[in-house]
């Protein structure tokens, strides 16, 4: 496993929520990544970002990870969830929240 | 990219596809796509938009940034 595989793989078993990004929830510096950040903030969960433009390695690195080619990307409970478009999808049809709910009990 | 590109290499891997290509922002870089597949029955939603990911050969994510996508079973 590269250094790489290694740290992600250590980011997302130690937090229940986490959401890679282009930028911070506050500052997003790419209209996918902002649009991540407010459907996990509509669900009401607190979350872990990490700024992918901050760490070269790491924003290689997620893209081999989960076998996706781009960013955001979402985990939880140390699994792949999608990217913005499914984060989407998912919370238009109830399934990101009942997610949430199901694996860390603090969606609304 | 233009639209019409892109929606080739779809349906050179999903022949039996139907597919909408939205120009969002009329810039030939924004766009959104309509995917509908018998080859995403049973398959999960990551499962289907990698398939989408892969028919577009490894420009997802470079060449082509801004594609937002959505994937559909045939009813």
């Amino acid at each position: 496993m590269s250094d790489a595989n290694e740290r992600i793989s250590q980011i997302v078993n130690q937090h229940d929520v986490v959401l890679f990004m282009k930028g911070t929830p506050l500052f997003p510096q790419c209209g996918f990544s902002s649009r991540a950040v407010a459907i996990l903030e509509h669900c009401g969960t607190d979350f872990e970002s990490v700024d992918v433009l901050q760490d070269m390695e790491i924003r290689q690195g997620i893209k081999s990870f989960s076998d996706w080619p781009t960013i955001p990307q979402l985990y939880i409970k140390g699994e792949f969830v999608g990217g913005s478009d499914i984060m989407m999808e998912m919370y238009e049809a109830g399934e990101l929240q009942q997610l949430l709910a199901d694996k860390v009990g603090s969606a609304n | 990219m233009p639209a019409a590109e892109i929606e080739a290499l779809i349906r050179a891997a999903l022949p039996d596809a139907e597919i909408r290509i939205d120009d969002l922002a009329g810039d030939g870089d924004h766009y959104r796509a309509y995917v509908t597949s018998g080859a995403f029955a049973g398959k999960s939603r990551v499962q289907q938009h990698k398939l989408v990911y892969d028919a577009l050969g490894g420009r997802m994510g470079g060449e082509l940034h801004a594609l937002q996508l959505v994937t559909a079973i045939p009813t």
